[in-house]
């Protein structure tokens, strides 16, 4: 196939095969940014909350007094105990998804001066780790001794033995050995004695400056502060109902609080709903690279008919002169190919400056550059097939056009 | 001439369907896409008081301590005692304090179980300052407020759930331990977005709603909402140890209160900073400030300054304004083949004395049809796409409509997008030479 005949006659068509090309590059850039900001969201879609969703719910109550907490959470967690179905409840400060318990800064030193890490703190009662299902990677499980009181309107005991999750603990002390080690958040401490493998934070978000997996569980008993929150755990074939049974219960256990519907829920539908906005924006990403490949492949079978009309006479005088109808057909591929890859090639440099933008206002990643062999590859497979309409029309033009009207 | 030109055009259109429709489609998918999140941002980018908000200012300064090192400066919020000093100088034509915390509210003879709503707590010019409707009774008076009153002002919406939208004035509500006189009962009231929290519900409120959620449903005097809901109330950040007690930040080095002054002139504004500046430095030579830079946004300023707009939504929006560059792209190829496959009969045009400038008007005229047509389509993929937004739950999905200035741009964009794309086209057109094209007939 010789490229010197396509790229003079193309040069006689500059404007229309640099729009194409030009039309060929923007949807190289918005295709690459498009697809990795939805490999972005799925990433965070996947995110390992450490605990067996399934199985688990929470109940929120609110609008008690600290001073009933205790007795509140005597008769919330027997009165939940009893719903039918349910296989354990206790009491804990948030699950994954749910309604976000205390986040704050933590140092290394009690000064307080430096927070290398802002954590959410999970607080929870004897059987709340089994019931979460977190795994234990190094270090030892709080024994019973460990689940200490909170006095008056205290956040947390005095010195508090901890669990921190793996992502947390190499935050912390990279390459080390975490067990032992002590924090400090205001005036309470914290030493660390096991590390799970993981558990999330209750809302993440990617624009915070904390990791997604930056949680520390303290061992707390029930009351003061630790009030108000309770998990649930139940069979997963069981979970939905048990739930709705769990929130029309609680009028009966505890009259006068009030039920927060929003927080009250199975922990895959809080998963779902935090989801939610993501899945929207993925999902509208792929409406727009639907919609983009679809224009970008009308446009090429526009501008190759029009060609191909255009060309009529010269290619029966090609064919009558002994082109075959394989030759016109892969002069029109050919023609196509080389004005997308100049498209592409275009389009490579704008993929970095849409991302160089993207990452100044969204906080985007760099774009990694595999994405771009990969959008080559899917602009000249959509090339080729848009252009093959046209070109089959071409290779079927008969070599007596060249006899009339000459 | 005009109708000429547009009877020629319809004749060209018809003449090729398939192009005709490529490019239709084209511009019709394009206009849908950016038309719909332009919608959403025009709804969510709204002057919330429209022919006010320039006149209503959000001072802040920096209470916090020299080594409590964050980048915010000054603070989006203040501590009670700056808050206080600044509103009782009574500086400004209007000021409004305003915290948000969560109440239980229980209305007394109606047999419901108590609710958990978030109640505003203010001082009286709130409801004059930002222009907000009473159905039934009024504001409580600066005697109610100097006094902590226990008086409310509820919303519509409450007043439907609770008492059935009757003129529920003079009934008692229970919020939590205290029993409170409705002094007040508001009309449907949403402003969007909702601009009077600095940092859009991420204090007070369990679950975030950024700046679309709805107002509070209850109101009550800044000093009386604070005594009856004492323990409840949340920060917005602290530094040292934190409050002593939790829920209880007025003397706790914490920022947790938000003040609102309208000034009815910009020599008022002026005045208003220097008297800001003022407070600030006396302040930092009592030793209680280490810092004096302030700032005083008007509310359009200070919802850009908060973010307002979901990151997403921008994102949208530029990723449907370069789809729409690139069906831009696409139409302009396309025209470009359109208008140069009639070479030979703009030749004949040309050889019969139509001037170049008639045979441009006439191209344009084509490309400005073929907008029309495309934008009708984008006007319909627009309802699709609103109507799509709206599905999703989001906290403004049900903001999201089509009003008469989106809809009239609707068909001034495509039709202009369609002009812009016809130019070049147009002008090749124009420039055929009539004699080649003659002799190839």
């Amino acid at each position: 196939m010789q490229i010197k005949p396509i790229l003079s006659a193309l040069k006689k068509h500059r404007l229309a095969t640099f729009l194409i090309a030009m039309e060929i590059a923007l949807a190289c850039a918005v295709l690459c940014n498009a697809v990795f900001m939805i490999a972005n969201r799925l990433t965070a879609m996947n995110l390992d909350s450490g605990v067996d969703e399934s199985s688990l719910g929470a109940i929120t109550v609110t609008g008690f007094d600290p001073a009933q907490a205790t007795d509140l959470n005597a008769r919330m967690v027997a009165g939940l105990r009893a719903v039918p179905g349910v296989e354990s409840a206790q009491v804990i400060s948030s699950v994954p998804f749910g309604a976000q318990s205390l986040v704050a800064g933590i140092s290394l030193d009690p000064s307080g001066k430096k927070t290398p890490a802002v954590v959410q703190f999970y607080q929870g009662a004897p059987g709340t780790i089994d019931a979460l299902g977190l795994k234990l990677e190094a270090g030892r499980l709080p024994a019973t001794s460990d689940y200490q009181p909170l006095s008056g309107q205290e956040y947390f005991p005095a010195v508090s033995p901890v669990l921190v999750t793996r992502a947390l603990a190499e935050h912390l002390w990279p390459g080390q050995n975490p067990l032992g080690r002590e924090f400090w958040m205001a005036k309470w401490q914290f030493r660390v004695i096991g590390v799970l493998s993981h558990l999330s934070v209750s809302q993440y978000t990617e624009y915070a400056e904390q990791g997604a997996e930056w949680t520390v569980f303290v061992p707390t008993l029930p009351g003061g502060q630790l009030a108000g929150t309770y998990l649930i755990r139940a069979k997963p074939q069981d979970i939905e109902s048990v739930m709705t049974t769990a929130r029309a219960a609680v009028a009966k256990i505890a009259p006068e609080v009030v039920l927060d519907h929003e927080n009250s829920h199975s922990v895959s539908f809080l998963r779902e709903r935090f989801f939610r906005t993501d899945r929207a924006m993925a999902g509208m990403l792929v409406g727009v690279i639907v919609a983009l490949l679809g224009v970008t492949a009308l446009g090429i079978v526009g501008l190759a008919s029009f060609w191909v009309a255009q060309r009529r006479k010269q290619i029966g005088i090609r064919r009558a002169i002994g082109a075959t109808r394989g030759d016109i057909l892969r002069y029109f591929q050919t023609e196509n190919f080389l004005i997308v890859t100049f498209g592409i090639a275009l389009g490579m440099a704008l993929a970095f400056v849409l991302n160089a933008v993207l990452m100044k206002f969204y906080e985007l990643p760099h774009l990694p550059l595999y994405y771009l062999p990969v959008g080559a590859l899917a602009l000249w497979a959509l090339g080729q097939l848009a252009v093959l309409g046209p070109a089959l029309r071409a290779a079927n033009v008969p070599p007596v056009v060249a006899t009339r009207s000459v | 001439m005009f109708a000429y030109y547009l009877d020629l055009a319809l004749r060209s259109l018809k003449r090729n369907r398939v192009l005709t429709a490529l490019m239709v489609l084209a511009i019709a998918v394009g206009i849908g896409a950016s038309m719909t999140t332009l919608t959403v941002m025009h709804i969510l980018s709204g002057d919330p008081m429209p022919g006010k908000s320039a006149r209503l200012y959000f001072p802040q300064l920096d209470p916090a301590p020299a080594d409590w090192k964050t980048p915010l400066h000054p603070r989006p919020m203040m501590d009670y005692r700056s808050a206080m000093d600044l509103w009782s100088a009574h500086r400004a034509d209007r000021q409004a304090l305003v915290v948000q915390s969560p109440v239980k509210v229980l209305a007394p003879g109606t047999g419901r179980p108590p609710l958990m709503l978030m109640m505003m707590s203010t001082t009286t010019d709130f409801f004059p300052m930002f222009d907000v409707p009473f159905a039934y009774g009024g504001a409580w008076t600066p005697a109610d407020e100097a006094g902590r009153a226990h008086v409310a002002v509820i919303s519509s919406d409450l007043n439907d759930r609770l008492f059935g939208g009757g003129n529920s004035v003079g009934r008692t509500l229970h919020l939590r331990d205290a029993d409170v006189r409705i002094v007040g009962v508001l009309k449907p009231w949403r402003p969007t977005p909702l601009f009077y929290d600095p940092v859009g519900g991420i204090t007070g409120s369990m679950t975030p709603t950024g700046f679309y959620g709805r107002p509070e449903d209850v109101f009550m005097p800044f000093l009386a909402g604070l005594d009856v809901n004492d323990g409840n109330f949340f920060q917005y950040t602290c530094w040292g140890s934190g409050p002593a007690k939790p829920g209880h930040l007025q003397d706790a080095p914490c920022l947790w209160l938000a003040l609102w002054v309208e000034l009815d002139s910009p020599a008022k504004a002026a005045a208003y900073r220097s008297f800001l500046d003022g407070y600030v430095r006396q302040q930092k030579a009592l030793g209680r400030f280490a810092h004096i830079d302030t700032d005083m946004p008007d509310l359009m300023q200070q919802l850009d300054r908060a973010h307002a707009i979901p990151a997403n939504v921008r994102l949208q929006t530029w990723l449907a304004l370069s789809f729409l560059a690139i069906c831009l792209f696409n139409m302009v190829g396309l025209l470009l083949a359109k208008f140069l496959q009639r070479s030979g009969e703009i030749g004949v045009r040309r050889a019969l004395g139509a001037s170049r400038p008639a045979v441009f008007a006439q191209c344009l005229a084509e490309a400005g049809l073929i907008g029309l047509i495309g934008g009708v389509g984008g006007w319909l993929l627009t309802l699709a796409g609103l109507w799509l937004v709206r599905r999703q739950q989001l906290p403004y999905s049900d903001l999201v409509h089509m009003d008469m200035p989106m809809f009239a741009s609707t068909f001034v964009l495509a039709v202009a997008a369609s002009l812009i794309a016809g130019l070049l086209p147009a002008l090749r057109a124009s420039r055929v030479a009539p004699a080649l094209q003659l002799k190839t007939l």
